[in-house]
Order: C-alpha cells, then structure tokens, then sequence
C-alpha cells in the first residue's frame, strides 16, 4: 500500500490535485470558522450553486469557465450578504431563493446547449481530471492572496465576527471586513468547485470548522485545529479516491465526516473523564 | 470645550422620533447617570452617541481631544453565540484594536494593556477561561475590560449590572466608581436604579417619553419633579417635603434646558419656577402627589 502512495506521486495531476487541494483546504477552512460563527454557512452552500450556474453559461458560450464564474459569483455574495444584513426578506429564505434559482438556470442552459455531459458532470460532483497547468496557477494565487488578506486581518475578523456592535462602535469598519470575508469566499468556492464539485465545495466550508468547535475553546486554536483537520482529510481524501478509484470530492467529505465523529467521541470522553475528577 | 455636547438632539426610527429635544454636556471626569422607562430611548441615545445611529435632527459635537473612535462601549446585549470559542483573554485583546490604525498585529503595549485591564477587573485568572463558559457577572467584568481596553478617555456603559445579584451589582458599582476616579475615564452609564445613580453620578440625565426631563448635577435632581416623579408616591413626597424644607430654590441656572423646578401646587412659596411648559408637563404627577399627601 506503501508503495502505491508512492507510485501515486509520480503522476503529475495527483501532484496538481494534491497542491491545489491542500490550499483550498486550508483556506476554506480558515474562512469557514468566520463563516458558521456569523451563522453564514448557507451563503456558502448558496454561491456554489450560483457557481453552477455561472460554469454552465460560461461553457454554452465558450468562454473560460473561471473568467466568467469569480465575477458573478463575486456579485452574488455581496448580494447574499446585503440581504442577510437587511433582513428584509429572511436570509435563509434569500439564499434557498438565489441558490435553487441559478441551479435551475444552469440546468436550463446545459440542456439547450450541450446536454447533460462529462463536463457538466465534473462541474457537479468534481474532477482531479479536468484540472488544467492554468487552473493550477490561478488556484495558487487566490489562495494565496486569501491566506494573505487573512493573516493580514484576522484580529479584526475575529473582532468583527465576535461582536460586530462593538467593533462598529470602536470605528472599525465592519461592512468592510464582512465585504472582505464575502469576497475571499466566493474565490475559494469558485475555485475549489474544480475538485469538489458545485455540490460538495461547501462541505469543505462547514465540516473542519464544526469538527474543531467540538474540542477547541479559544479562536485560535478552532482556526489552526480546523486548518490541519481540512488538510488531513483532504490528502487522506485524494489518497483513499486513488486507491480505490472512488470519486474524490465525496472521499474527502467522508473523511470529513469521519473526523467530525472522532472529534465529537474525544470531547465526550474528555467529559466523562473531567466529571468523574470533579467530585474528589 | 466640553468633552460632548449635545444640541437639540432627535433620533427617530422609520421616521418616527423616538426622542426629541435634547441638550446636555459631559465635562471631561464627569460621571454621568441616564435614567428613564424601558423604551424611553436610552440606548438609542448611547447608538447615537457612538456614531452608530445617525441623528434625525440636531448634533453631537466632541471636544477637539476626542475622537468617535476613542470611546469604550459596553453593549446592553451582547448577541454572542452560545457556542462562539473564544478566550478571554483575545476578547479584552480585541478591545485594543481601536487605537491601532491599520497594523494588523497587538503588539506589547496592546498586550500589556489588555493585562492591566484584567488585572483592574479581576480577572486575571480566567484570562484562558473560554468566553461562553463564564458567568453572566464575569462575563460582564471581561466586556467591560474589553471596553476599557477601547479607550482612555470615555466609556458607555448600557445598563451593566443587568441580570446580576445583588452583591456582584454593588462590586460592579465599585469597579465603575474606581473607573471615575482613579483612572480619569469619564463614565457614561445607563441604569434603572435610581438609588444608585444618584449615589454614584455626579450628574443625572433624565429621559421622559420621548425627550429630555431633566439634566443637571445630581444634588440638583434630588429636588427635581422628574426625581419623585420616578420614585414610589408617598416616599417620595415625604422626601421631597423635607427637600423643599432644606432647599426651597433649586438655582433655576444650575440646571439647564428643560429642568423642572418643584410645582407650584403643593410647593411653598419662594421656590422658583424656571419653565412654564414644563410645568405644565408636570403637573399631574404633582397634583398626585399632592393628593396622596391630603389623603394621609
Ligand atoms: N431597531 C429599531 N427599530 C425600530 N424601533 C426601535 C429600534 N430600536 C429601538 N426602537 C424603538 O425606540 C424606542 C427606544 O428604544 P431604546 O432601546 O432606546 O429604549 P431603552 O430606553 O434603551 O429601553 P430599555 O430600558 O428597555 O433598554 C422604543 O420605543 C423602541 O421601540
Ligand atoms: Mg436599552
């Protein structure tokens, strides 16, 4: 099995997916635990299926399938978050309406056009496959300027998503950080829906900041801990969809899922140990 | 130049005014007390004061030393999520972050104020503690740090000993006093309890309905009409009588805008009358009073 692993290297797209997925990884998980703690983890799960949409449009008009979907996906984030923060119509509400409304555009589109085939396929589930040199370097320079932006800011994201009354009235600007956050997610979104897949991306949102929420009580340590969760399933992910030929954006969120159980038996049981101390 | 100063001041939500009419000053050390019924406007005036509600008419002006940006804010609510992972210790850090410009990192001054801070409030030793797992009286203390960490000069503060039992109310009292008086910081603080403000503040700023009642030192709101208006009947008058014995002419001068002087009706002769409308305005719970007073 060993040397399998090893022979999985020597291909270069299994190098290419492992050094995307590991940036995506990393960032979606970072923007993810500002994400569900602003209670924002829908508006994930929305754009990409505004991403769908976009990626389908974009292929009936033979034009670059990225060029097309950051923009609009960009537009409908800000867009999510000004109703959210409006709350006029009921956030929730709003998303499922943007979200089951592109997919459907999407569908309509493919269907006029090129009909349902495998590129169609690769933009709803994922594909190490259709990753190309170019997709490579973009993916390289989003995340970085995503893992930049969020160094550079996160004590005020963590002021901000803590308590944004406060930080407002400190003089921070929160519509502006919450701009920020809303801008770096529709990028990894966009650009991680190449592996993942529209359908699963926000899985890779949501999961690693969930799972170290179980067991890490200060922001940091949910922030590193949610890092190194995503990274590790990711790669055990891509390594188990290699082995056994399974798909890989399901592989990944099942390693998830695996991980979001053990952290949750580990905290059960670090509580049961604590309890039984407590009455000495 | 006073520190803030408020000229005919409105706030109105969609369009309706929900407070009208207000003109006070805060001198730099004051200690200012905001009283009045839920739904008077209070915290809508500590929004306005923090820039986070725009006035629907009139202007807060701050002296030339102050900056918005400069003022400490303890929120009446704070809509935490139950399950937010945070320490204590990076939510009195995230206080600082005011006076840092745009340097992304605390550096040592954040960090040693943020500890000063905690070690003021007492709560050094849960800096590591998390956030969510305190109680409703600690977690007060860790906000009220943070605040602190926010500012040098003034501090909101919007009814912090909410929700406390009584003898964590009066070592809050305590701490806010300390606040005043031995670090300079002048404290602007929403209460319901009478009984305290008057014995804390330096000045009392009363809000009716929709407007201004009263504002004035707090000597002077003890012989007001908008004092015993807010204290129970016949205690009330009993006092105000023994006031109006002791004091029978709150300086009309000393008390600006709307301040209401004692009412005719049942004061003595020689008690000035600064305001004819708000007289009138008062008159009913006067003429009450005055009633209950018969009766006995
Ligand atoms: N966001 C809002 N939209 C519309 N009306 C509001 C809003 N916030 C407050 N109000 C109204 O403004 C008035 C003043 O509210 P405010 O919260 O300032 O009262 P308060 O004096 O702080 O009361 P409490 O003692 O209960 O805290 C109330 O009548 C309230 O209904
Ligand atoms: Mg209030």
């Amino acid at each position: 099995m060993f040397q399998l692993i090893l022979e999985m290297f020597t291909y270069p797209f299994m190098v290419r997916a492992l050094c995307m997925g590991v940036l995506v990884a990393l960032c979606s998980a970072l923007l993810g635990v500002t994400l569900v703690l602003k209670r924002y983890s829908m508006i994930g799960d929305g754009l990409s299926h505004v991403g769908f949409g976009a990626l389908a449009i974009a292929t009936a008009m033979n034009a670059a399938p990225l060029a097309v979907a950051i923009p609009v996906v960009i537009a409908a984030s800000f867009l999510l978050l000004r109703l959210s923060e409006s709350g006029k119509i009921k956030g929730d509400a709003a998303i499922a309406l943007i979200s089951t409304g592109s997919l459907a555009v999407g569908v309509m589109v493919v269907s006029m056009t090129t009909g349902m085939n495998t590129d169609v396929y690769n933009y709803l589930f994922g594909s190490i496959l259709s990753m190309s040199e170019g997709d490579v370097v973009l993916t390289g320079a989003v995340s970085a300027v995503i893992l930049a932006l969020f160094v550079f800011f996160y004590n005020r994201i963590f002021a901000v998503t803590f308590d944004e009354t406060f930080a407002r009235a400190t003089g921070l600007n929160a519509r502006l950080y919450n701009m920020v956050i809303a801008v770096l997610t529709a990028l990894i979104i966009v650009v991680g829906m190449r592996m993942m897949g529209s359908l699963l991306i926000s899985s890779l949102v949501v999961f690693p900041a969930v799972t170290s929420m179980r067991t890490c009580i200060t922001f940091r340590s949910v922030m590193i801990c949610s890092a190194i969760v995503s990274t590790v399933c990711l790669v055990t992910g891509l390594v188990i969809s290699y082995l056994y030929a399974a798909p890989t954006g399901a592989s990944i969120v099942l390693c998830n899922i695996a991980a979001f159980f053990l952290f949750t038996a580990l905290q059960k049981l670090r509580e049961s140990l604590q309890s039984r101390e407590k009455p000495l | 130049m006073s520190l803030i100063s408020c000229d005919n001041l409105a706030f109105a939500y969609d369009g309706v005014t929900v407070l009208h009419g207000l003109n006070f000053k805060i001198e730099q050390g004051d200690y200012l007390c905001i009283l009045g019924e839920n739904g008077a406007g209070k915290s809508t005036l500590m929004k306005g004061l923090l820039g986070l509600k725009r006035p629907s008419a009139g202007s807060v002006t701050f002296g030339e030393d102050l900056r918005a940006r400069e003022i400490g804010y303890l929120p009446q609510q704070t809509p935490v999520q139950k399950d937010f992972p945070a320490s204590v210790r990076e939510v009195v850090l995230s206080g600082c972050l005011s006076g840092m410009g745009m340097r992304p990192f605390f550096g040592k001054a954040e960090k040693e104020r943020a500890a000063r801070n905690m070690e003021a409030l007492e709560i050094t030793d849960l800096a590591d503690r998390c956030y969510r797992d305190l109680s409703g009286g600690q977690q007060q203390r860790v906000l009220l740090a943070r605040a602190l960490c926010a500012t040098k000069k003034v501090i909101l503060l919007d009814e912090p000993v909410a929700g406390l039992d009584p003898l964590v109310t009066i070592n809050m009292y305590k701490l806010i006093e300390r606040i005043n008086s031995e670090m300079g910081i002048t404290v602007i603080m929403v209460s319901h309890d009478v009984q305290a403000a008057t014995n804390y503040a330096s000045h009392i700023l009363h809000l009716g309905e929709d407007r201004q009642l009263f504002f004035g030192t707090c000597e002077d709101y003890r012989y007001s009409a908008a004092y015993h208006s807010f204290m129970d009947g016949g205690k009330a008058v009993h006092i105000w009588k023994k006031a109006q014995v002791k004091k029978p002419a709150p300086a009309a001068g000393a008390a600006p805008a709307e301040t209401v002087s004692a009412p005719t009706e049942a004061a003595p002769e020689g008690t000035a009358v600064s305001d004819a409308a708000a007289e009138k305005k008062e008159s009913p719970a006067a003429q009450e009073k005055a009633e209950k007073e018969v009766r006995k």
